[in-house]
């Protein structure tokens, strides 16, 4: 019988990494806005959860306030940025990340 | 053994997720991909005994954000298939992007490693006998209190944002098209066209009524 294998805070840590990697990955080919901010929320989710499992390493509340404060912006990223997207797409339906400068002046 | 069971599932439901978000075509297929990864996050703070973050991620993410993403690709129309072969930027950005990721990834993990996977140094005083929702508000409303109210007036100017850009001025020049002018003409001049043959055919019952000029008739005199 072979020892049950531990998960360890680093495994979070390494699962944290990835998804915030995949996520970079993602905003840098994809031209879509809409799908280029999801790729952002993947990243915020990412580090959201690496401050959850430092906050449980280090035994210290601090992880965890900061997450809720995370969750606060996000929300408020969104909602400034759906914005923007929606005055962008209805400008040009179609645009991409590329045609931002449509909505200058 | 539990808790590598859940970690295993919510491990392999955030990443597939992720790849979703990225890979997928059609933006409302990428926006239910991020619900995954939201979830697989959501179960791993229950794993990690942080069971109220857990519910708010949740109820803020799934529940408002990737429904106002919903929102929003449903109403602008942009639910339309992209080709996945041209739509990333091709050839260098993709090699350039692919070259950025697998940089952080590996900074990121040789930091880890340069720890002996244990990154930790201090180790604070939390009693886990106390439910989490507890010590989370004493601390968010004792030692981060400020850092908290500041989040109010955040959510104050993010909505009055959203309302002064999302609102539709009068007047306002809706779609920037160059050959839009040319192409209003020639419609209404080829409806123009066709009244005139329709009331040739049977001019004679209105015969003396007088015709209003269409708008391509005045747009040419």
């Amino acid at each position: 019988m072979t020892a049950a294998i531990e998960v360890t805070p680093a495994w979070y840590l390494v699962l944290g990494a990835v998804v915030f990697s995949i996520g970079a990955f993602g905003l840098l080919i994809r031209r879509n806005p809409l799908v280029m901010f999801m790729c952002v929320e993947l990243m915020l989710n990412a580090v959201t959860l690496t401050f959850v499992t430092f906050s449980r390493m280090v035994r210290d509340t601090g992880g965890q306030s900061i997450v809720v404060i995370v969750l606060v912006v996000a929300a408020a990223e969104v909602v400034v940025g759906l914005a923007i997207i929606v005055a962008l797409l209805r400008k040009r339906p179609g645009a991409t990340a590329d045609d931002v400068a449509i909505l200058e002046g | 053994m539990i808790e590598l069971i859940v970690f295993a599932v919510a491990g392999l439901a955030c990443l597939a997720g992720a790849v979703g978000v990225v890979a997928s075509s059609n933006p409302v297929h990428a926006a239910l991909s991020l619900v995954g990864t939201l979830f697989g996050i959501a179960v791993l703070f229950v794993a990690q005994l942080a069971n109220f973050l857990a519910a708010v991620q949740v109820i803020v993410y799934a529940g408002a954000i990737v429904v106002l993403f919903l929102f929003v690709i449903m109403l602008l129309g942009v639910d339309r298939v992209e080709d996945l072969r041209v739509e990333p930027l091709g050839g260098g950005q993709r090699v350039t992007a692919a070259v950025v990721a697998a940089g952080v990834l590996g900074l990121v993990l040789t930091a880890l490693a340069s720890t002996g996977w244990d990154a930790t140094g201090a180790v604070g005083e939390v009693d886990e006998s106390v439910p989490d929702i507890n010590q989370l508000g004493e601390a968010l409303f004792t030692r981060y209190l400020y850092a908290f109210e500041i989040t109010s007036l955040l959510l104050v100017i993010a909505v009055v944002g959203a309302v002064l850009l999302s609102r539709r001025v009068r007047g306002e020049q809706e779609i920037v098209d160059p050959g839009q002018a040319e192409r209003q003409a020639e419609i209404t001049d080829r409806i123009a066209r066709a009244e005139a043959r329709a009331s040739a055919t049977n001019g004679s019952d209105d015969e003396d009524v007088e015709r209003e000029p269409t708008p391509a008739e005045e747009v040419r005199s």
